[in-house]
């Protein structure tokens, strides 16, 4: 019988001499984390999200077999190039459902997503929203730039309204979209801010998006240091602005309140807006599995074939 | 079948085939009796075909069902009918030239007023259809059965086996109310009980000469849902349209029995890119769609091709472009599955002959793109997608794979290795360990061997011709079409898809009157098997016969491959595109005009 998507989908099973078990493997170094060097511009803020991510592989003890750094097109999506572990460059504004395939079929893997506003918010626009309603498990870092910077320098769906890009020279005009207002409404059920000057942040968000049993989405601002220099400087205590974490008393479990802390005017608030337990569509179809298989236990695959062809006589 | 006797005692009369129109309403459960005399014939051990036309409107319209049963070899849903069942005036008027000129017309009196003109052409039955079996049934059912009551009819007229059409009258009303079976049975016995009257002979089937084991009955599309668990694909993604959607719905409802799931996406992208990511993944997953839809999947389909991971697509062609005709048939996809997409992508291309080659082609296709590590596109269409035939019982045992991912350790990996001559490399999915501790990634942009992005042109080359040479490579497993008839004569037809049983019967149709006529039919579609030039060498014309547009130059799609690939201007078309299936006499009497000498060696 082939495997159920609720095992461990390994066949033949031969684990070779050379491997040890997991519990006496060593930890993997950032040396072996790490693979090509990043083509980013120095100073890009998306070093510092590659950095944590490889901190949290060290910390977490994840083995490079069991991680996959999905991107789609941009900047920030070039991540998995520099990942040492399994991975795919997707297409521009895809790589949610691309990763929903990996999550839904394969409970054993890690599935990290990376990329920017314009994968996010435009282009995959509503690959979000579903991603987010069907609560399939995995982590969506979103690398925001408020800019267009592969392409070098046009409007994305986050620029500020008078934000002067190749495309809006007078100024964007249109209302841009609030991450975390997208994500709350869209059915996210873990929903996180941060930004890559407060490294320890970083990795506290990336680390409880990790664990949490849904879609987890974590907006880092990132900053294009090419084409948006400063823009997040109001945001960042050693350019003169401020770092506000999410109130203590704010309730992550209040859609309302969390919806109203996202309406804050920038620099708002850093930290986990909102988060619930809605079971996941990986968990939901696996009772669907479950129920199913009840009816054809002891059955092998063939044999249920032949059932329904015995019908159709 | 012969036209029945005027007058006279009634009698029985053999016959070995008999085609069997019905029409009326889309509602009216015209699909049912068909169903029901297809069922019984795969359960007869005779062949059958069936044809229907649905309207694309939501609810109601003018639907047609067409059955054609054989003791014999039946190739296609037929031309004309021996028998019309005419429900509504409409149906009669529309359909009665589609009747062999002495056929039978059974109507319902209660809708339909006989024409003078074609009473003396055609033998006319009236029943008053509605009338009886709101009487059958009697209370507040108003005509809803008056199907089940004709079915009652036309098996009074065949003789057919009551024990067994009861039995599945009772399959198919099973766990319902069963008043409602209990109604089914009291309509088809007054259906059956009715006197036709005595100027009319009933019929006998002659037994069939089949004796192969059982055989089952389904539509094309059932044939593929089945096909694809049985190659033991687990995963798939989908978005509705028809007429695919039969497919999605019947793998959502299978596959968690087989521990699998089939996920209803957002849209077209997103279920083609979330199959490919359960191919990454170490799945073989299936996504498929119907015309507009194949059009959105392209640009993934070209990520595909390029990072090399397998992937199903399934295409049931429908009327094009656009919107188009979407409840009719058309080949005209074939160049959107071929070279659909931006950039040098070459992906592989089959298409099924028949419903039972639905079942095998999807094992195929399977097993083609796990070896090659390649996008298959299975190019169905709408005609075999509904049509019902009866095939041979696959060995369940035998056929059904596993394939669950093997994700045994590998000392070194490269995902894009250069050095294997055919190009063909295995896809090695995540959750394998890598002993030297380098991982691939799966990439759309221009790669190097490891799926690291390289700008180089040199490796631009080298990476095309990579995906080029494992085609080139499938190409050469992939056996020579055989050809039916002669192998050396006038004219060829060549055929793809749901073509092949109205080419193979115009073959013996023109050939019983003297022309030389042979045919070939091409299953796989890209890479063409080797060998083709050989075969167009032995015929002075070769014709392609497919349901698409003439095209600007005039020929067809495949006729255009073709043509690309020998560059012989004695590839004609033979084309249409009125949404229906080809007839035969179509095909002859294209060949025949097309090929203004005649058939004939001269």
């Amino acid at each position: 019988m082939s495997s159920s998507l609720t095992d461990l989908p390994v066949r033949g099973g031969n684990i070779t001499a050379a491997t040890l078990p997991d519990a006496e493997r060593k930890g993997l170094t950032k040396k072996e984390i790490a693979a090509d060097h990043p083509t980013w511009c120095p100073g890009c803020g998306d070093f510092s999200v590659l950095a944590l991510y490889f901190k949290l592989i060290e910390k977490r003890k994840l083995w490079h077999e069991k991680v996959t750094t999905i991107a789609g097109i941009g900047c920030s999506s070039r991540f998995p190039y520099f990942v040492q572990a399994h991975g795919a460059h997707y297409i521009h504004g895809r790589a949610l459902p691309f990763a929903s395939g990996i999550s839904l079929s394969r409970p054993d893997l890690h599935v990290f997503v990376f990329g920017g506003d314009g994968d996010a918010f435009s282009i995959g626009g509503n690959h979000f929203n579903h991603t987010a309603r069907k609560n399939i498990k995995m982590t969506y870092v979103v690398m925001d730039n408020w800019v267009y910077g592969l392409t070098k320098k046009q409007t994305s769906p986050t620029s500020p309204i008078g934000f002067k890009s190749k495309t809006d020279i007078t100024g964007a005009m249109d209302q841009p979209i609030n991450p975390m207002k997208q994500a709350i409404s869209a059915g996210a059920t873990f929903v996180a801010r941060t930004t890559h000057t407060n490294p320890n942040h970083v990795l506290q968000m990336m680390e409880a998006a990790m664990d949490h049993d849904g879609f987890s989405f974590v907006e880092c601002l990132s900053e294009c240091v090419e084409f948006y220099e400063g823009a997040f400087d109001a945001s960042n205590p050693r350019k003169g602005g401020v770092f506000n974490s999410v109130p203590a008393d704010h309730d992550v479990t209040d859609e309302i309140a969390a919806y109203k802390l996202a309406g804050e005017p920038f620099p708002g608030h850093f930290g986990i807006f909102y988060k619930n337990n809605r079971p996941t569509k990986n968990a939901n179809e696996q009772k669907i599995i479950a129920a199913a298989r009840e009816k054809v236990t002891g059955l092998k695959d063939w044999q249920i074939l032949q059932k329904n062809f015995d019908r159709l006589k | 079948m012969t036209a029945p006797s005027a007058g006279g005692a009634p009698k029985v009369s053999k016959v070995s085939e008999a085609i069997i129109r019905i029409a009326g309403n889309s509602q009216d459960g015209i699909q049912a009796i068909g169903g029901f005399l297809a069922r019984l014939a795969g359960r007869s051990e005779q062949e059958v075909m069936t044809f229907m036309t649905i309207p694309a409107t939501i609810s109601g319209g003018p639907s047609i069902f067409q059955v054609r049963i054989g003791s014999g070899e039946v190739l296609s849903s037929g031309d004309d009918a021996d028998v019309l069942l005419a429900f509504y005036q409409h149906s009669y008027e529309d359909h009665i030239t589609s009747v062999k000129k002495g056929g039978i017309v059974l109507y319902d009196s209660d809708h339909v007023e006989p024409k003078a003109e074609w009473q003396k052409e055609y033998h006319h039955i009236g029943v008053p259809i509605s009338g009886l079996t709101v009487e059958a049934i009697g209370g507040t059912a108003k005509d809803k059965g008056k199907n089940i009551y004709a079915l009652g009819l036309v098996a009074k007229m065949f003789d057919l086996n009551i024990p067994k059409l009861e039995k599945l009258i009772g399959e198919r009303f099973t766990g319902k109310d069963t008043s409602i079976l209990n109604n089914a049975l009291a309509a088809f016995h007054a259906g059956y009980s009715h006197s036709l009257g005595n100027v009319i002979e009933t019929f006998k089937f002659v037994e069939s000469q089949k004796k192969t084991g059982h055989q089952v009955v389904m539509n094309g599309n059932e044939a593929l849902g089945y096909g694809l668990i049985a190659a033991g694909v687990r995963f798939g993604a989908g978005y509705p349209i028809t007429p695919w959607s039969d497919i999605m719905e019947l793998l959502r409802r299978e596959l968690p029995k087989y521990g699998g799931t089939f996920v209803q996406c957002e849209d077209e992208i997103a279920s083609i890119s979330m199959a490919i990511g359960g191919g990454y993944a170490g799945r073989v997953s299936v996504t498929g769609s119907s015309g507009p839809g194949i059009s959105l999947k392209t640009e993934a389909l070209g990520w595909a091709v390029m990072a090399e991971i397998p992937l199903i697509i399934v295409d049931i062609q429908r009327g094009g472009p656009s919107t188009g005709m979407p409840t009719n048939v058309e080949q005209s996809d074939l160049n959107i599955a071929c070279f659909g997409g931006h950039g040098d992508s070459p992906r592989v291309v089959i298409a099924p002959a028949n419903v039972e080659d639905c079942f095998y082609t999807a094992i195929e296709a399977v097993n083609i793109a796990r070896k090659y590590s390649v996008p298959v596109i299975i190019v169905s269409d709408q005609a075999i997608a509904t049509r019902i035939e009866a095939f041979e019982e696959p060995n369940m045992e035998k056929v059904c794979q596993d394939i669950s991912p093997d994700l045994t350790p590998v000392a070194d990996h490269k995902p894009y290795d250069l050095a294997v001559a055919d190009g063909v490399t295995r896809h090695v999915a995540p959750g394998t360990r890598i002993m030297n501790g380098i991982y691939p990634i799966a990439t759309g942009l221009e790669h190097d061997e490891f799926g690291h992005p390289s700008g180089s042109p040199k490796m631009h080359m080298q990476m095309t011709a990579k995906r080029r040479k494992k085609l080139q490579a499938l190409a050469a497993t992939y056996p020579t079409p055989a050809i039916y008839g002669p192998s050396e004569g006038n004219v060829l037809l060549v055929g793809w898809g749901s073509t092949q049983g109205p080419i193979k019967e115009a073959v013996d149709r023109a050939r019983a009157a003297g022309d030389s006529v042979s045919s070939i039919h091409i299953k796989h579609i890209n890479p063409l098997p080797n060998g083709l030039e050989n075969i167009f060498a032995g015929f002075n014309h070769v014709l392609v016969v497919e349901m698409n547009d003439e095209g600007l130059y005039g020929y067809g799609q495949l006729a255009g491959l073709l043509r690309a690939r020998y560059g012989d201007p004695k590839i004609r078309g033979i084309n249409k595109c009125d949404g229906l299936t080809f007839k035969v006499k179509d095909i002859v009497e294209k060949a025949q005009a097309t090929v203004s000498a005649g058939l004939r060696k001269m």
